[in-house]
């Protein structure tokens, strides 16, 4: 009886698996197999093990690349999570209605595509349309100039991008945090400001930790902003994959380095969660 | 402490919305080329969306591909979450961490195995992969929201319920149904506008067959400056604005969000 049951309960779930199985694990597996593939006469690939993929990454031009994409987007999480804190802090305090005005504002900026993202700081660091107008106008600088390309700018609108993302990584500990250990530091004397430093950071020390991973690996992702944004020298490895796989049909390449992305976002993943002991 | 608060505020709006109101501002630019401010005021810009042939046919490719791919996404899903949910199988837990992982992968990844998938297998280019690209990739989106909105239904009226004699679809149509549609509705919601709003995924599976309109915006940004993009970025915006009214205004939005009632 018992079994009967189980099995009827699991027949419900074959289409789910079918799909899942075929257009998440089997996409998965082909990665891992082209990535070690070998290449034809004919200038094709087929199934084999050859490590010269990633060989051709082990040179000095794709492992700058690789540091540089780590870099940037480590710098990235910091400074979006510094600007997006105190934010969420004081809007978790807000009244529900204007918290949630302020939800679906961020909601609908977040999923912006990247392309308008950039698209947008194309114009704000232009010659005509933008920032350094304002700059000109204030008397700052002599005349309007271009900021872009430049890794500058491929930080500013990353940035810009990250911002939402990590406000709503850090609302749920923030807006759960318990209001009698803040009013319990207050009624002892402690400054609204010491208070933020000695009770809130510490508490939400978990979300800030697992947040700045999330951001961490998702502008790893990041594709549009260091292509329109950047030079070919600010490209990260998703630009690279994307690249390789489009423009020069090698797969084989795009695999090893989609490989190469992977293991980098898994062990900062694994190694920020176990030596900071934020929640996975 | 009030002021600092206050100004902090101030500064983090601006910096927020304030790229926005440039490119709004820009939209209706009466020229062709860029300047802000703007100079004269027109909706030619907007009218040029629905004009312009190609401009319209992605428009329209992008919406059927959402709206086809919300829908699938949220009826992978729906099962999954109810049996982990209602049973507890160990197997559809594990199902469930599974449609999890595509949406914590960077995009490139996937979109690199989709690639390598349809290419291999032939099917190269149909509209139908880049909706199924989209249904897996976002799945972690109604898994999410169904099973918060199952865990918001009390245990007790479905023992009650079927004391009564309801059967298993009775109580799914009458106890379960009405208490979590509203949460599938947010799933089905956010999987909408962020398949919308999708750009590598859609470029690596069908990027040269069918043109939506992130891909579009892309190759238009390459041969220079368009003001059509800025209107397009105004209505993409209030599209999301519209979208996500309607969760917090069917469903509760600071929950889905991970705040406690």
């Amino acid at each position: 009886m018992q079994e009967g049951t189980r099995l009827t309960r699991s027949i419900g779930l074959i289409p789910s698996s079918v799909m899942i199985g075929i257009f998440f694990m089997v996409p998965f597996v082909l990665i891992l197999l082209t990535s070690v593939s070998v290449p034809t006469a004919d200038g094709d690939y087929q199934l084999g093990f050859s490590l010269e993929h990633f060989d051709r990454f082990a040179s000095w031009f794709y492992i700058e690349r690789a540091l540089f994409s780590a870099g940037l987007c480590a710098l990235i999480a910091l400074l979006s999570l510094l600007i997006a804190f105190p934010f969420t802090y004081m809007l978790t305090q807000f009244g529900p209605r204007s918290q949630t005005v302020w939800l679906i504002y961020i909601l609908a900026q977040l999923s912006l595509s990247e392309v308008l993202i950039a698209f947008s700081w194309q114009i704000l660091l232009s010659r005509t349309g933008g920032i350094a107008n304002i700059l000109v106008w204030v008397g700052l600088a002599e005349k309007s100039f271009s900021m872009a390309p430049s890794a500058g700018a491929v930080l500013a609108a990353l940035v810009y991008l990250a911002v939402p993302f990590s406000v709503l990584l850090l609302y749920p500990a923030l807006s759960r945090l318990d209001r009698s250990l803040t009013e319990a530091a207050r009624t002892l004397g402690a400054s609204p400001l010491r208070t933020f430093f000695t009770v809130v950071v510490p508490v939400t020390r978990p979300a800030i930790i697992s947040g700045g991973v999330t951001i961490f690996v998702l502008t790893l992702g990041a594709i549009i902003v260091p292509q329109v944004l950047g030079k070919p020298e600010h490209w990260t490895l998703s630009v690279l994959i994307t690249d390789q796989a489009i423009f020069n049909f090698n797969m084989p390449f795009a695999s090893a380095l989609a490989v190469v992305l992977l293991v980098i976002s898994a062990s900062v993943i694994y190694g920020v969660t176990k030596f900071f002991g934020g929640k996975s | 402490m009030n002021i600092l608060r206050r100004l902090y505020l101030a500064i983090f709006a601006i910096y927020l919305i304030g790229p926005i109101i440039v490119i709004t501002a820009v939209s209706f630019n009466e020229k062709r080329f860029l300047a802000f401010p703007p100079r004269g005021f027109s909706f030619r810009w907007y009218a040029e969306i629905f004009v312009a042939n190609d401009w319209f046919a992605a428009l329209m490719n992008s919406l059927v591909i959402a709206l086809a791919a919300a829908t699938l996404s949220v009826l992978i899903a729906l099962p999954v979450a109810y049996t982990a949910w209602r049973y507890g199988l160990r197997y559809a837990r594990a199902l469930f961490g599974l449609g999890i992982a595509p949406f914590i992968l960077p995009p490139v990844i996937m979109a690199l195995g989709f690639l390598l998938l349809f290419t291999s297998t032939g099917f190269h280019g149909l509209m139908i992969n880049v909706i199924i690209a989209h249904a897996i990739f976002l799945l972690a989106l109604p898994l999410v929201t169904i099973s918060l909105g199952l865990e918001s239904v009390d245990k007790s009226l479905i023992e009650a319920s079927q004391t009564m004699g309801a059967s298993n679809a009775v109580v799914f149509r009458t106890v379960i149904l009405p208490i979590a549609a509203p949460f599938a509705f947010a799933g089905f919601a956010f999987c909408f506008v962020l398949s919308l709003n999708e750009y590598i995924i859609a470029l690596m599976t069908v990027g040269f067959t069918v043109e939506t309109l992130p891909v579009k915006i892309f190759n238009a940004l390459r041969y220079g400056y368009s003001p059509v993009i800025a209107s397009i970025a105004v209505v993409f915006l209030l599209i999301n604005i519209t979208v996500f009214s309607l969760i917090a205004r069917f469903s509760n939005l600071t929950r889905i969000l991970g705040a406690q009632d």
